[in-house]
């Protein structure tokens, strides 16, 4: 940062008077490519410096030299006698090491500075550095997302944006929007990680393109493209919380267009643990069987590309207490227990042309069917929800007058019918149907230099949330070298699912209480927020590495809310429309650094500031850390072909969280007002012995802590104090897994 | 839609747009290549922006490692002379059917140092 704002300064200064006593210079190869590193010394003395990414340096003049040395490995070393103050260098290679590849490892977290929104592309690399089993997991590395347990029952982990749960981030997978409806608690567990190619990380108003909902970001998951795929994948996975998982993919390339791949993932949790004595599972038993076959047709002549996928999945939860059989203590208060069963079935497809003779014109058309079946109990709640979908998507791209300016333009609909029930002391049936069509248009210019703005906008007719337009705005510039602000503005709108969302408070006594008046949205209103960000980064070189900092600042500005209301009482949770204001500020600063070669740093502090207009109160968000630091080390040692080793390691620190009131409890059955702070690290090696096949070893939670007393009322779950929702820090202690990949390329 | 799919294609675009030399591929758009001196990325974005100054120009794309500027252009509106010029205008030196259009020397010392490409 100090180096750049002294090379600015000094720019300055050097337009103003030209520097005499300063020479600056430019080294380029033989192919006319700037040297980045190359060393510049005069001759005999210590008096030198190194070249910067463009190639650039600046010297002092010397008075006892004037022979320049210039040295980079692997070319010629040229000795200059210097009598100008700017002089171009080039070397040549030395032909010794001619048959040297010299290659830059691609990070696996790619933060560039070109796109306009705030966008972070995780490869499947990244995911390959933790546990990650599925989608819900694959973020722990990912400091722009907080990873969360949401119940001691159903050990499902939340994932937040923002500071904001992911019912307000929009989810999709290739670009057609999955967790959503029916699957927003549970459905980032049911994409397994390795069909994953990679995934997309937008901060803040997301683009129009796939929709009105997103608030406080999107999150894109591109599938593995059978064309580009290897014929055979294997990966099992094992842990000391008894979890086992394997991952089978064939790949079968019927022609130079066509290709398919099976994708085939199961997973048990077969561990009955109780680590924590409190009688409950600390983490549930159950299986997953998820089937998924995709073709690929891609003729390059005409200009088409196509895909066809299908899917079914199974997913069996079992949670509850310890000695709780499902054939003898469903419906009854022996034993308090819980089952979420799940079936899934998806079918889609999208056909893309590309106009052979303007290739940068194109159309395209996707079409989704999706059925999502849950049928489950949590003690004596039962909730059953069914939904079907219809989802289509025709997208136009072309430019206005040349590729500096292009649009996308289009329609989209989507049509749910949603079954849903739920018993509490009686049954109340939340069936209904939902429609929506809306038509978007929007606007890229790129400068191509330092300078790009992305305008959108959105007109919607829905059933529930009436006719509404929807703004965005994302702009980039680039005030100097190797830095970037970029901004964004829009607003959201969606219907809250309120009992699909918030399915973790089934795992209480809680009365659950809708505060109906006369919304469209179980009698609420929709949900509409304004979402203002601001974010600036900057590369630069420390010490000579290669590093970046930055920082992101971003509001969420509620003007209509369904607040989900824990803080009324302990024995119920109201839902009611906002009255008075909700916001939401978080704060992120970061900082990455390549320490040495193959070994990477980066770091990041987090503030949240989230406030909401309870009944009683304006009150922080519940159970949601004000600060955290995010710390994350990655080690990879030199490949000699025989292989190499990666380590990677992450370490989390949240400060202490409100906790729902509790105050009017006994007091055995009470809460403090706020959690203690505490750590968590992550690590796992692998050892690649080859392109084909390598084996992992990892710890997750390695400072063993545990949340002191996860469940209140545990010893009388039919009691009115139960409470399995209130979770702030993990259940399970120290938990080891060991894996491996096998390739056959 | 999808950008990804969409650049892949773009790519394979490009790799056939390789095969053909100035071939026109429609009634109205033709494709070029033309040979455009040049080091670095700022030269790119220099050499990009001029031919965009070009009335009728819908797409182009300098490669410094064939220093070749590929564009693409209306052919009602534009010819690659055009762009030859537009683009010499800046301190590079062009190269079409064998036709050269060379930057003034005042324009090529304005030029950024680590663009200062060697003439022929």
């Amino acid at each position: 940062m100090m180096r750049n704002y002294l090379f600015l300064i000094f720019f300055v200064a050097a337009q103003m008077a030209v520097a005499q006593n300063i020479l600056r210079g430019v080294v380029i190869d033989q192919d006319n490519q700037p040297v980045y590193g190359a060393s510049v010394v005069w001759e005999n003395t210590s008096e030198g410096t190194n070249t910067d990414e463009s190639g650039n340096f600046e010297l002092p003049l010397n008075s006892s030299s004037n022979q320049l040395v210039v040295s980079f490995v692997g070319y010629k070393t040229e000795v200059l006698p210097i009598s100008t103050t700017f002089i171009r260098v080039k070397l040549y290679t030395d032909g010794a090491l001619e048959e040297i590849i010299v290659s830059a490892a691609r990070r696996s977290m790619i933060k560039s500075q070109r796109p306009t929104a705030n966008t972070v592309v995780m490869s499947s690399a990244e995911l390959l550095k933790a546990a990650c089993c599925n989608l819900s997991e694959s973020f722990e590395t990912n400091p722009s997302i907080d990873v969360n347990f949401s119940d001691a029952v159903s050990g499902s982990k939340q994932i937040k944006m923002l500071g904001l749960t992911s019912p307000y981030i929009l989810i999709a997978e290739e670009n057609i929007p999955s967790v959503r409806g029916a699957s927003q608690a549970y459905g980032l567990s049911f994409t397994p990680g390795t069909w994953v190619e990679s995934i997309q990380v937008t901060k803040g108003a997301g683009s129009v393109i796939n929709g009105f909902e997103s608030i406080s970001g999107q999150i894109n998951t591109e599938l593995i493209k059978p064309m580009d795929d290897i014929p055979y994948y294997l990966n099992v996975y094992g842990s000391s919380d008894s979890r086992f998982e394997l991952n089978s993919h064939i790949n079968e390339k019927l022609s130079d267009k066509l290709a398919t791949t099976f994708f085939i993932h199961g997973n048990m949790r077969l561990g009955r643990h109780d680590n924590n004595h409190d009688g409950f599972l600390d983490s549930p038993i159950g299986s997953q069987i998820n089937v998924l076959n995709r073709w690929q047709y891609q003729n390059v002549e005409k200009g088409i590309v196509s895909f066809f996928n299908v899917r079914y999945m199974d997913d069996k939860k079992q949670g509850g207490q310890m000695d709780f059989n499902p054939r003898t203590d469903k419906g009854t208060t022996n034993y308090w227990g819980s089952e979420i069963n799940t079936q899934k079935v998806d079918v889609s497809g999208k056909v893309g042309y590309v106009f052979p003779d303007l290739p940068f014109q194109s159309i395209g058309l996707q079409v989704a069917y999706n059925y999502h079946n849950q049928n489950s109990y949590f003690g004596l709640n039962k909730y059953d929800i069914k939904q079907n979908s219809v989802y289509g998507n025709l997208i136009f791209n072309s430019i206005i007058n040349n590729t500096l300016n292009k649009f996308s333009t289009g329609i989209n609909f989507s049509y749910d019918n949603y079954n849903e029930f739920l018993y509490q002391n009686q049954v109340t049936d939340w069936s209904r149907r939902d429609n929506s069509v809306g038509a978007f248009f929007e606007y890229t210019y790129d400068n191509l230099d330092n300078f790009s703005v992305i305008l959108g906008g959105r007109l919607d007719v829905s059933n529930r949330l009436g006719v509404f337009a929807t703004p965005r705005i994302h702009a980039r510039y680039v005030p100097w070298e190797d830095a970037v602000i970029r901004g964004s503005f829009g607003r959201g709108k969606r219907a809250a699912n309120i009992f699909a969302e918030n399915q973790n408070l089934f795992a209480s006594s809680r009365q659950f209480i809708v505060a109906q008046d006369g919304g469209k949205v179980y009698g609420l209103s929709p949900e509409i927020a304004w979402n203002y960000g601001l974010s600036f980064n900057q590369k630069f070189t420390l010490f000579g590495k290669r590093a970046d900092a930055g920082f992101d600042f971003y509001r969420t500005d509620f003007t209509k809310q369904a607040v989900v209301d824990v803080d009324f009482s302990p024995q119920q949770v109201v839902f009611h429309n906002l009255n008075g204001s909700s916001y939401a500020n978080s704060l992120q600063v970061d900082f990455n650094i390549e320490l040495i070669k193959h070994l990477n740093l980066r770091t990041a502090y987090k503030y949240y500031d989230i406030k909401t207009q309870y009944y009683s109160g304006k009150l922080e968000r519940p159970l949601q850390a004000k600060n955290r630091v995010f710390v994350n080390l990655e080690y990879q040692t030199h490949d000699h072909g025989n292989g190499h080793w990666r380590f990677d390691a992450t370490y989390n620190w949240l400060d202490k969280q409100r906790l729902p009131h509790t105050a009017s409890n006994p007091v055995n059955e009470r809460f403090p007002a706020y959690s203690n702070p505490f750590s968590s690290v992550n690590a796992q090696v692998t050892k690649v012995f080859s392109d084909s096949f390598e084996i992992y070893v990892g710890g997750e939670n390695m400072t063993n802590y545990k949340q002191p007393r996860p469940i209140l009322g545990n010893t009388d779950p039919f009691g009115q104090y139960f409470d399995a929702s209130m979770i702030y820090g993990p259940l399970f202690g120290q938990m080891y897994y060991a894996g491996l990949r096998y390739k056959f390329l | 839609m999808k950008k990804i799919l969409l650049l892949a294609l773009l790519t394979f675009f490009g790799l056939q747009a390789h095969a053909q030399d100035a071939k026109s591929v429609s009634k109205t758009h033709g494709k070029y290549d033309i040979e455009v001196k040049g080091n670095c990325n700022m030269c790119k974005k220099r050499i990009e922006k001029a031919a965009y100054s070009v009335n009728g120009v819908r797409s182009a794309e300098w490669h410094a490692d064939d220093q070749t500027l590929h564009v693409m252009l209306n052919d009602k509106k534009a010819t690659p002379l055009q762009v030859q010029q537009a683009v010499a205008a800046q301190g590079h030196d062009t190269k079409f059917n064998n036709k050269d259009v060379k930057a003034t020397p005042t324009d090529y010392e304005n030029l950024h140092g680590c663009c200062l490409y060697e003439r022929e």
